[in-house]
């Protein structure tokens, strides 16, 4: 045994990581979206305190817009695995009727996610919170420590990041202050999919190609759930497809895919030539999107 | 040439999966300036090797800034991924971009040059094992060139990779070359051309003279993982105690290897015990090696909490005062006199700076006082338990790093009798071994 694989060496740091913050922090929780970054963090949790049990609760921030499918098996999975689950929604936006098209996909974002979020860690007193994120998402991503401190609001500055050297992490902070750790943070969509396949990981059903009730929207394929509005002039198809990251049914487009394995998936990942988060509608709704989503508190 | 990076299609499925198991992780640094041509050298691994994709590059040449120049692409919009930094065109803070060869996977920690950025160019070479510093040939080596590759040998990277760019535009000359190689020290000389990919990924043909190399090459073939070179090291994060059956010390290793049934010495009590059970959630395993993370399970209860250290072989070093370079890193400098947190491995201490004030950005030696013993291997022999960062109360922000060098007291007389200390308890368990076997 010379070196370890690049994959086994990722999973090295990052339970490293995830056992820092439980050793560093009175309150943690794990961000717990059911996307498939959520689900190896959450095994890379199962492995670090492994035969005890996670001793941190997972938070899912619902926005009311998720899938079905995604609250079926995050129900089924996490008892199953017997971790504790705890599920916050602004039901203040929700009541006021927050959706995508009236407000603008910019907007509800700020409302049902980095809303519900910041207000859902505070309600709960966390003072770490993990998440799935990586580096190679997304350009401001790329720039972000393992441990991101964010203010009493929280709030992200940027261009005033604590030095993290070494794997010496600095969770010193503040009454209010708040730390989000990405354990995650250097792995890359293909080794998230490889390590599904090599441990096995189970995963959403949507990741998987099927025949799906789709409107085509700038090129983006929508699967028809019941909140799913119909813009006028659009009509529905049936599209074999699957998703490539999961959102909220009105922000997250399927892509045409034949692929309904997680071998078939990596096959057709060799192959791509385009980024996963292309279908996030909300990347893009402005220029320097996801950092300004960040400044103010998106996870 | 760029055929050789891009995984056959033809390959099945699971002989590539099997190729992509065996492939290691080498993490490199890269710094120098826009008119270095940084940003185009990463650009060009990253575009070659597959590790930007189509949308984001359509999203740079949409883009208002372009500093490349009218037609080309500037890549450095891939990695500034800050608004303030597309402003003003200049790198503040450290972005990992990722790639892949079929021979191994890449970390770049793309790091900005600035002076003012120290922290954070040191931030990002500091997990690396090979620096990659660009110097334009027609300018040779700069003050940001020469800070970096300073920063680079200071946290102990071996691998610094001069690439002599912009070969092009002195019409290939060796001698031009010559004159920066001479001018500017690293393990490695490269001359390329970033723009034209000459020795980037392929062999250029232009440079027949360069008998070396391509600088993919050279990355795909630079050892890795051979940084700590001391006996087996596991700094104990956690207890691990599901319920009173079980007891684990959970840590990563940070230097040798640990095999069930090994003798350990747990630190600071200097208690030994044996290794019964490493435990992981995929199995347990008869042995563990650096980085791997892990869980021990020892044969007698001792006393042994986070911030304990599990050794075997070659102990650590021990010192109240420890002598170290360090870098200090925010406004108000490392003063001398100041209290400050030191985090060394899994534990926090007290410390106070007894010798060596540093202004911002400043690097040198400094003498800190612990208020226990510090367990310790020298920087240079163990990355993971010779460096500390230096927390300020106040501002729990990160203030300093340093890289410890040895104890700050008569080192010498302190490993002589350290030396003669071991010489003899191996001496007395010899003894003890021999008059076991003869009193039955």
């Amino acid at each position: 045994m010379a070196t370890l694989s690049h994959l086994r060496a990722l999973e090295a740091e990052s339970i490293h990581i995830i056992r820092e913050v439980v050793a560093q922090f009175q309150r943690p929780c794990l961000l717990y979206s059911i996307g498939k970054d959520s689900s190896v963090l959450l095994r890379l949790a199962q492995k670090a305190f492994y035969p005890g049990k996670i001793p941190f609760p997972l938070l899912h921030i619902d926005t009311t817009y998720e899938y079905p499918e995604m609250i079926e098996f995050r129900d089924r999975y996490t008892r199953e695995i017997g971790a504790e689950l705890l599920v916050y929604t602004n039901q203040e936006a929700v009541a006021a009727g927050a959706n995508p098209y009236d407000l603008g996909t910019s907007k509800c974002c700020h409302q049902l996610r980095t809303r519900a979020l910041v207000d859902g860690l505070k309600h709960y007193g966390f003072d770490a919170a993990l998440g799935g994120a990586r580096r190679d998402e997304e350009k401001s991503r790329a720039k972000e420590r393992v441990f991101s401190l964010r203010d009493a609001h929280g709030q992200w500055d940027p261009k005033n990041q604590r030095p993290e050297l070494w794997s010496l992490y600095n969770g010193h902070i503040n009454k209010g202050e708040s730390v989000r750790v990405f354990p995650l943070s250097n792995w890359t969509e293909f080794d998230v999919w490889q390590y599904i396949h090599e441990d096995s990981i189970p995963l959403v059903p949507l990741y998987f190609a099927e025949p799906r009730e789709v409107v085509v929207r700038e090129g983006s394929l929508i699967p028809v759930q019941p909140n799913v509005k119909f813009l006028p002039g659009e009509v529905s198809e049936t599209q074999v497809c699957r998703m490539r990251s999961l959102g909220c049914t009105p922000c997250t487009g399927a892509i045409r895919s034949q692929a309904d394995s997680v071998l078939t998936i990596i096959d057709e990942l060799k192959e791509f030539k385009r980024s996963e988060r292309e279908n996030r509608v909300i990347d893009h709704d402005q220029d320097g999107s996801m950092e300004l989503k960040k400044r103010e508190g998106y996870f | 040439m760029a055929a050789v990076l891009n995984v056959p299609t033809v390959l099945p499925l699971h002989s590539f999966l099997a190729q992509q198991g065996e492939r290691d992780l080498l993490r490199f640094s890269t710094a120098g300036s826009v008119d270095d041509g940084k940003s185009t050298l990463i650009g060009r691994l990253l575009h070659d090797a597959g590790g930007a994709f189509e949308d984001q590059i359509a999203a740079v040449k949409a883009s208002k800034i372009n500093r490349a120049g009218e037609g080309k692409v500037d890549f450095s919009l891939l990695t500034d991924g800050l608004k303030a930094e597309r402003e003003q065109g200049i790198t503040i803070d450290v972005a990992y971009r990722y790639f892949a060869t079929p021979r191994r996977k890449f970390i770049i920690a793309d790091t900005p040059g600035h002076e003012e950025y120290t922290r954070n160019m040191a931030t990002g070479a500091s997990t690396c094992e090979a620096a990659v510093v660009l110097v334009d040939v027609r300018h040779g080596p700069t003050d940001q060139s020469r800070r970096h590759a300073r920063i680079a040998r200071l946290l102990g990277i071996r691998h610094v990779i001069v690439a002599v760019n912009k070969m092009d535009l002195v019409g290939w000359s060796e001698a031009a070359f010559r004159k920066v190689v001479n001018a500017f020290e690293g393990a490695y000389h490269v001359p390329i051309s970033a723009l034209e990919g000459d020795n980037v990924v392929a062999q250029s043909a232009n440079m027949p003279w360069y008998r070396g190399p391509a600088l993919l090459d050279l990355l795909e073939t630079l050892p890795v993982g051979q940084e700590a070179q001391t006996a087996f090291r596991l700094p104990v994060q956690l207890v691990i105690r599901p319920d009173a059956r079980f007891r684990g010390f959970a840590g990563q290793i940070a230097g040798g290897r640990v095999r069930v049934g090994d003798m350990v010495t747990a630190l600071p009590s200097g208690r030994e015990a044996q290794v019964t059970r490493i435990v992981t959630y995929d199995g347990d395993l008869a042995e563990a090696v650096a980085p791997m993370s892990v869980t021990l399970v020892l044969d007698r209860e001792i006393d042994l909490s986070r911030g304990a250290m599990i050794v075997s072989g070659e102990k650590p070093e021990s010192a109240r005062r420890i002598h170290a370079q360090a870098v200090a890193m925010q406004h108000e400098g490392l003063v001398e006199g100041r209290e400050y947190l030191l985090r060394h491995t899994a534990q926090v201490v007290p410390a106070r700076l007894i010798k060596g004030s540093l202004a911002m950005n400043g690097i040198g030696e400094v003498e800190l006082e612990i208020t226990k013993p510090l367990y310790f291997d020298p920087y240079t022999i163990n990355r993971s338990t010779g460096a500390f960062v230096l927390i300020d109360r106040l501002s729990n922000n990160t203030v300093g790093a340093g890289m410890i060098e040895r104890a700050a007291r008569a080192p010498r007389r302190v490993s002589a009798a350290r030396q003669a200390a071991a010489w003899l308890r191996k001496a007395a368990d010899k003894l003890e071994q021999f008059s076991d076997g003869a009193g039955i």
